[in-house]
């Protein structure tokens, strides 16, 4: 039996950055909102205290904080030949569960996409021609600029603690900052972080080389920080344990200490943990959502949820898994290229080299989720010619370490037996003298990287999975190509005593090492509803009631991390729904 | 070439161990071992608890036991594998959670797949780990006439080189490199993780390293300890509790 509830201005489904975000900002307007989340509500005195979560078995290896795959998870193919089958395991990337989402695990890398990404296509047509790109490429532009985003992008940096050094101020180019950034109106709110040293070694051979290092914008506070909503953080203590870990200092820019606390306090807020939401409800002519469906995983009980609008905010694929399951627009086929839902799936690529310096000793175990000193010459440098490389996109290139825990981290030379006495002494002369320089790049979209629903497998509630069909392409694997010798050109010029060269990623995409938690793409945005699943306010152009915040609208996925954009969209969307959509209800862009 | 990791563990059993003695005399170790249990390589006042075991039964025991001896020798640089209780790190790992397949998709149908689509076997850890023991078990036998812990150091060697490579396969069993690489995974995470969870025991395995462990900050520590040997005497879990 399903019990229906009283309607609520509106329902939120999961309660991370976004989730959080637009339910503070839409209760702050007056709206009665409630937030549906699947998994627990964890604080930091109780759950995150030293020493318990210093536990590496517990939350990197077994993935204490992370999706449950025995209840729901993806199956995985290269390429729509194969047969899908389930990810039976986390591995290549880890959704988190639980109120703050992956915000609570994530390290904090916080950057601004600009222009490069939201005009892709025409940018690259007007400078190297139609035909510089693919025919399978359906990369497009976005439907919305930089400048457009500037004062979200800010909101969210002053929200979320971002320590970091501003590049470019108004035009105006400031020293250690990263020169190829868009202008911003203002530095960050904290200074950046303390480097430590293969940041500091990093950064010099950066300069040595000719290129233009600065240290990674982070949401690790950097000292004591009161956010513009009064939310508190403390300085990030260096612990090294930041990424798939919550943070016990309240330092880490998370939305459960940014942002969920100040919704928390609003009555006209109301959070229900344990609450999976299995569908989204259409009207009967199906041009508006009525609210959703939703099991108490405490007790099994169903309800119905009626809301006056519907935001999904749950993580990037269960969006997009949601919007399938309840049949909102027309799922994408990559054969006839008909349809929208699923389309333009994006991952990352990159490249990474570890260097040897014997007599050095670089503490892997002291460092901040973000004390990393980066180069962006051959990423949103748009003075970089791409031509002679023959691709599209770019790549970010960094040195420094984030979580280096001993049952992941323990580097030796390509080549030292896996055991035995001379495993032990190679790993025990190691360990402190190395540091890594990796790469993260660009994945454009593809006519055939795309979800659908599974025909076979089912989660726990009977519902098909999602089915992912994801490998890099031609464009990616030149891209890592240059990344890797780009690495190694700059890992030589500083004499290392070893080196293990960074190798260009070129196989079939695995599900099964991790490599990043930013899948994009699925339900993007655009200018029209042919190309497009929500326009550029997020809002379904099906059902205008229908709003999906995070990264399932990115058209492609960039070399910097996602979160930036998604933040910012978050705060976008809360503004278009308070000052545009709630007086006059219906589509905020024609179709 | 001596064994003498194989020794001390012999030693254990027949002078500590009773229920194990016995399992050395169903699974066929013999004399040329027993000749080096007279030699222990550290004073038996040094040995720690018999652990006893919640999953492993006296084969896998006495597999697991051995292997962690191969894998993690004793030297100059920490005790051999079961003095630092990785054995028991396995099988407490192997009776819990995560063992009884705790956050693992179960449902079939099965298929074996490519290897880009990860693990694919109707298996939890724990089966696995008996399965593959079996299996290893049953190649050695019929290689060298002994399971794995009744053969000499050179043997274990070769043994674990074609696991480890792909060279062995096992007959109507699971596919040999996925055993390998759970087996590799929950020994070094039974040398590297928490003291807690059963292995790296004194922290062994940190101390191995120079990783400091638990340690709640390191705000002051990135320039005063730059480029500059951390002095660390790791702290654990339960140091800290």
């Amino acid at each position: 039996m399903v019990t229906k509830l009283k309607e609520v201005d509106a329902v939120v489904v999961g309660l991370g950055w976004t989730g959080g975000i637009l339910s503070k900002e839409l209760a702050e307007a007056g709206l009665k909102v409630v937030a549906l989340e699947r998994g627990p509500r964890r604080t930091t005195d109780k759950d995150y205290a030293v020493p318990n979560i210093r536990d590496e078995l517990r939350y990197v290896i077994r993935h204490e904080l992370m999706q449950n795959t025995a209840r729901d998870t993806l199956t995985i193919r290269n390429n729509p030949t194969q047969e899908a089958l389930p990810m039976r395991r986390l591995g290549s990337f880890l959704p988190g569960e639980g109120v703050g989402g992956s915000g609570v695990h994530w390290s904090g890398h916080t950057w601004r996409w600009t222009d490069m990404e939201f005009k892709v296509r025409s940018m690259y047509e007007e400078r190297y021609g139609k035909n510089f790109i693919p025919a399978d490429m359906t990369i497009q532009d976005w439907g919305i600029t930089y400048a457009e985003l500037e004062p979200y992008y800010d909101r969210f940096e002053y929200t979320a603690a971002i320590s970091g050094k501003a590049g470019n101020i108004r035009g105006e180019i400031q020293p250690g900052g990263n020169p190829f950034e868009a202008p911003r109106a203002r530095d960050y709110p904290l200074p950046p972080l303390t480097p430590i040293l293969s940041s500091v070694m990093f950064t010099e051979a950066a300069k040595n080389n000719g290129y233009h290092p600065f240290p990674r914008p982070s949401a690790n506070a950097s000292r004591a920080y009161t956010n513009p909503d009064g939310a508190k953080f403390g300085a990030c203590q260096y612990c090294g344990y930041c990424q798939r870990f919550g943070c016990e200092a309240n330092a880490k820019g998370s939305p459960d200490v940014a942002v969920i606390p100040i919704a928390m306090r609003n009555p006209n807020f109301e959070l229900r943990t344990h609450s999976w939401v299995t569908k989204v409800l259409k009207d009967s002519d199906g041009k508006r959502v009525t609210g959703v469906a939703y099991t108490n995983l405490l007790n099994g009980e169903e309800f119905e949820q009626p809301a006056g609008i519907v935001l999904l905010c749950a993580y990037a694929i269960n969006n997009v898994h949601l919007m399938l399951l309840s049949g909102v627009g027309q799922p994408y086929d990559p054969a006839a290229q008909t349809g929208i839902i699923g389309k333009n799936y994006c991952y990352q690529t990159g490249a990474a080299a570890t260097l040897f310096f014997e007599g050095r000793h670089f503490n892997p175990f002291i460092s901040a989720g973000g004390s990393n000193a980066s180069i962006d010459d051959f990423n949103i440098n748009w003075n970089f010619d791409r031509g002679p490389h023959g691709y599209v996109g770019g790549f970010n290139i960094a040195g420094g370490f984030n979580t280096a825990l001993p049952i992941g981290y323990r580097p030796v030379p390509r080549g030292t037996p896996q055991w035995g006495k001379a495993w032990k002494a190679a790993t025990a002369k190691w360990y402190q003298t190395a540091m890594t320089i990796n790469s993260s790049g660009t994945v454009m979209a593809n006519r055939y990287n795309y979800y659908d629903l599974d025909p076979t497998y089912r989660n726990a509630f009977g519902q098909p999975l999602m089915r992912m069909t994801f490998d890099y392409k031609e464009n990616e694997h030149k891209l890592s190509r240059h990344a890797a010798q780009v690495i190694n050109d700059i890992a030589k010029s500083m004499n290392p005593t070893r080196l293990n060269e960074a190798n260009a990623r070129t196989g079939p995409w695995s599900v099964v090492p991790y490599q990043s938690t930013h899948n994009t793409g699925g339900t993007i945005m655009g200018t029209n509803p042919i190309n497009s699943a929500v326009n550029k306010y997020l809002q379904s152009w099906d059902c205008h009631n229908l709003f999906t915040i995070g990264a399932n609208v990115f058209a492609h996925n960039a070399t910097y991390n996602p979160t930036g954009p998604v933040g910012a969209l978050a705060y976008w969307t809360a503004d278009a729904i308070k000052n545009r959509y709630l007086r006059n209800p219906g589509p905020m862009v024609p179709a | 070439m001596k064994d003498q990791g194989l020794g001390r563990r012999d030693f254990l059993k027949g002078a500590v161990v009773g229920g194990a003695a016995a399992a050395t005399a169903t699974t066929g170790i013999n004399s040329p071992q027993s000749a080096q249990a007279q030699q222990p390589t550290a004073p038996p006042a040094a040995a720690p608890v018999a652990p006893g075991y919640e999953f492993l039964n006296l084969e896998e025991a006495a597999f697991v036991e051995a292997l962690v001896d191969h894998m993690v020798p004793a030297d100059e640089l920490t005790p051999k594998g079961t003095d630092i209780g990785i054995n028991v790190y396995i099988d407490r790992s192997l009776a819990g959670g995560w063992g009884k397949g705790d956050r693992l998709y179960m449902q079939g149908p099965w298929k074996l797949g490519v290897p880009s689509q990860g693990y694919q076997l109707p298996l939890t850890p724990a089966q696995l780990y008996r399965a593959g023991v079996e299996a290893t078990n049953a190649h050695c036998r019929k290689a060298y006439g002994k399971p794995f812990d009744g053969l000499t150091e050179q043997q274990r060697e070769e043994v674990l080189v074609a696991l480890s490579t792909g060279k062995l396969s096992f007959e109507n069993g699971p596919p040999a490199s996925v055993f390998w690489t759970t087996l590799y995974q929950t020994v070094m995470q039974g040398m590297f993780s928490d003291p807690i969870h059963g292995g790296n025991r004194n922290k062994a395995g940190w101390r191995l390293i120079g990783f400091p462990g638990v340690v709640a900050v390191h705000r002051e520590n990135v320039e005063k300890y730059r480029d500059k040997k951390f002095p660390a005497t790791p702290l654990s879990i339960a140091d800290m509790s």
